[in-house]
């Protein structure tokens, strides 16, 4: 059972990885750029959906890492470095954004002081939805990420060497500081960027909402590249499929959960009959929207429910492989049902547009440039962590 | 010793790792009848044993299903086809309302099918009692050992060689495990009925005491002593001090259509019978004379109350003076009450009212049957 020795050999990544990376994004940068030239508002919706979603898989894969520290897992420390190079894209938030800020007024009608002036609802959240505020509050939660980021991973790195156990001890106590300001913090951005499009409508279960999807997408994310490595060879040898099954059921169970929230969501409002709340699901309801509402109940939940329920689909390599660029895609679905609707001019049913393309494209080759980045940069296994032994060694 | 009868031999081990190798040598050496015993769950051990997965899967899936399915079926029929209710403005078959309680039959048939299960085909219920039992070796494994028992019942087992193959696993120890002389049944113990009556006996009281003694008792009445209005009681928040309220003037019930007659005695000429005397509307006026009219007027019509005496006696509606009554008079009767009869318009509804009447002149008529009539008796 016991590998006395750890042996593990740094390999670098095939060399085409950063040209499909760096492909992708200079392609979706230039198509980003005439997009935005060509039809400026939607060009600037669809950035916030991609924004949204990097988000997602950053902050997302960070709480993944306090996770594993907080609830003490074995299992995840052998492929704890791929969930650390999905976080590292976390102080790239702060840059991104800046085009988002240019075009405030393009996107949140609570940001024109003559539309709040005449609305009592706007004046009475003008308090919070202001544009300093806005901007400050943008600021403090993409530093507060980077800035639990860079201890996570400091620490986790400083640990190749060292092998120094205290440090898994400052990460778990950083872990239960961290846990309930991600809470607080996906709260806010969820408010602030997906709810705050329409600032007349309210949900108070948006914030687990936007987390459930989140942490979907962060966990579809590394399952398939801890898939695509161990395949290839780059993880350790005695990861078994086991391991997999961890990432499966863990899949599966917040496949569950956004369920749960999401119909959660609609119940509330459907039951309560309130004008003042469900028009923005009759907003989804308009014209071939109405397609896209029932699209997401079969594409996010029913097809991954279906897909993972049993028990070796869970350990399947192949299905799991499927199932996370779905669930990718579906996140980012998720997001423009979310989003587009609130478009003045698709407010009536949706109409194809390449721009709607041009975005996800840059996301991911940006993803999976910081990715390979990393990967050059640090070892792909935490060889240091004294808990890694017993990941490897983990066993159903 | 030797007529005791053997149920298997032991090894114990005190390392997971060691029970692992040793669950795969069991395995790999063609056992059957064998199994290993440990404190907790460990990891690996279903590959080292190559179990089979197991299929109370299926169970949980059978039986999670035909939850889902039931939870419809039943609010379905019952809220759209028996006894269809309008609840909060809804359609009568909502299916966001009904997911809720979908989703917790789902949980609780497929939860409690799956321990049924496990009880009745993976413990060997109803029986109680094992050879392990009571052992040193069991002991043991449910404190900080584990074991391996292989099972006298395996077509490979033998006494001496099977010892010494678990003997070459380098155990810490082994031991053989003869079947108890006797059968003991620790159900039916004293002790243990003693224990269940008296957990009986307490939970009764607790429940008890809970339900009529707490619950009245400050602070836990919270529920009996409401900030509400109860029916027919007085309010000091409304300033004629009645608890119910009183319908806006000139409103009407959905409905209810206002008698303009009241206070006339005779309003004869307006009031038509709209009804002929169908067989449904007699068959109808029946039911209500009996219900309502019968108990003073008796059965027939004939003022024979059936009341013996506690309420005056009505004159027969057989008399010239009754017969010669128009039907609309008659509905005005039963409408507004007349002498010490009451008014009847808030028990009969206007169609009923006129079934009455059709059929109080149906009595009238036979009880004044003349001869010609029988004629039409006879046709028929």
């Amino acid at each position: 059972m016991h590998n006395n020795e750890l042996t593990y050999q740094r390999k670098d990544l095939p060399s085409s990885i950063s040209k499909i990376g760096m492909t992708l994004l200079i392609v979706g940068i230039i198509l980003g750029v005439a997009a935005f030239f060509v039809d400026h508002t939607r060009a600037v919706y669809n950035y916030l959906i991609a924004f949204t979603f990097m988000i997602s898989i950053g902050v997302g894969a960070l709480f993944l890492i306090a996770l594993e520290y907080i609830v003490g897992a074995d299992w995840s420390v052998p492929i704890r470095r791929v969930v650390e190079f999905f976080a590292a894209t976390i102080p790239l938030l702060a840059l991104l954004v800046i085009p988002l800020l240019f075009n405030i007024g393009e996107l949140f009608h609570w940001s024109h002081p003559e539309a709040v002036a005449e609305d009592e609802i706007l004046n009475a959240k003008a308090p919070y939805l202001n544009v300093t505020f806005f901007i400050i509050r943008v600021f403090v939660l993409i530093g507060l990420w980077s800035l639990f980021y860079f201890f996570f991973m400091r620490n986790s790195k400083k640990q190749d060497t060292t092998k120094d156990q205290k440090l898994t001890t400052i990460n778990i106590r950083l872990s239960a500081i961290f846990i309930p300001i991600f809470a607080f913090t996906i709260t806010i951005s969820a408010i602030d960027w997906l709810m705050s499009i329409e600032p007349h409508w309210f949900s108070t279960i948006i914030g687990v909402y936007f987390f459930a999807g989140t942490v979907i997408a962060a966990l579809a994310a590394v399952t398939l590249a801890t898939v695509l490595l161990k395949e290839n060879g780059y993880l350790h040898p005695a990861m078994t499929n086991d391991h997999l099954y961890s990432l499966g059921a863990l899949l599966f169970a917040f496949v569950n959960f956004w369920g749960y929230i999401a119909f959660s969501q609609y119940m509330l409002i459907w039951y309560a009959d309130l004008p003042e709340e469900t028009f923005w699901f009759m907003q989804k309801w308009e014209g071939s929207w109405a397609i896209f509402s029932i699209g997401l109940i079969i594409i996010k939940f029913l097809v991954p429910y279906i897909t993972l329920v049993s028990q070796p689909a869970k350990m399947d390599p192949r299905k799991l492989k499927f199932i996370s660029i779905w669930l990718l895609f579906a996140h980012f679905y998720d997001l423009f049902w979310f989003v587009m609707p609130e478009m003045e001019e698709l407010s009536g049913g949706y109409s194809f547009s390449w721009i709607d393309l041009v975005f996800p494209i840059a996301a991911v080759g940006l993803i999976i440039l910081v990715f390979n980045m990393k990967a050059k940069k640090e070892n792909l296994i935490p060889i240091g962590d004294p808990k890694l032994q017993r990941g490897l060694d983990f066993h159903l | 010793m030797t007529d005791k009868k053997i149920f298997g031999v032991t090894a114990l081990f005190n390392d997971p790792n060691a029970i692992i190798a040793a669950a795969r040598k069991v395995a790999s050496s063609g056992f059957t009848k064998w199994d290993v015993n440990s404190p907790y769950p460990i990891h690996g051990i279903d590959k080292a044993m190559k179990m089979k997965p197991s299929k109370l899967g299926i169970v949980t899936l059978i039986f999670g299903l035909s939850g889902a399915a039931l939870a419809l079926i039943l609010m379905w029929w019952t809220m759209s086809v028996d006894y269809p209710m309008i609840i909060g403005g809804k359609p009568y078959f909502s299916l966001p309302a009904f997911i809720p309680v979908t989703f917790e039959i789902t949980v609780i048939m497929a939860t409690l099918s799956t321990v049924v299960a496990m009880f009745a085909f993976f413990f060997g219920l109803p029986r109680n009692s094992h050879a392990l039992h009571d052992t040193d070796y069991m002991k043991k494994v449910s404190r900080d050992h584990y074991g391996i028992v292989i099972e006298a019942t395996d077509p490979n087992f033998d006494e001496k060689a099977t010892l010494q193959f678990l003997k070459d696993l380098k155990p810490l120890s082994t031991e053989i495990i003869y079947h108890s002389e006797k059968e003991t049944y620790p159900i039916f113990e004293p002790r243990f009925i003693g224990l269940l009556l008296g957990v009986a006996v307490v939970v009764s009281i607790g429940t008890y005491l809970m339900l009529n003694k707490l619950m009245y008792i400050v602070p836990f009445d919270w529920m009996d002593k409401q900030a509400k209005v109860i029916p027919q009681s007085g309010s000091e928040f409304f300033a004629d001090g009645r608890g119910m309220r009183l319908p806006v003037e000139g409103t009407v019930a959905k409905g209810f259509i206002p008698y303009p007659f009241e206070g006339q005695t005779n309003p004869t000429e307006v009031l038509s019978n709209p009804y002929f005397p169908t067989k449904e509307s007699l068959e109808l006026g029946e039911r209500k004379f009996l219900t309502y009219c019968s108990p003073c007027h008796g059965n027939y019509g004939d003022g024979d109350s059936r009341l013996a005496g506690q309420f005056p006696n009505p004159p027969t509606l057989h008399s010239d003076r009754a017969r010669s009554f128009s039907d609309g008079m008659i509905y005005h009767i039963i409408t507004v009450g007349q002498n010490v009869m009451p008014s009847y318009a808030s028990q009969v509804t206007r169609d009923e009212r006129w079934a009455i009447v059709n059929y109080i002149r149906a009595l009238q008529r036979a009880k004044n049957a003349t001869d010609s009539d029988l004629n039409f008796v006879k046709a028929e």
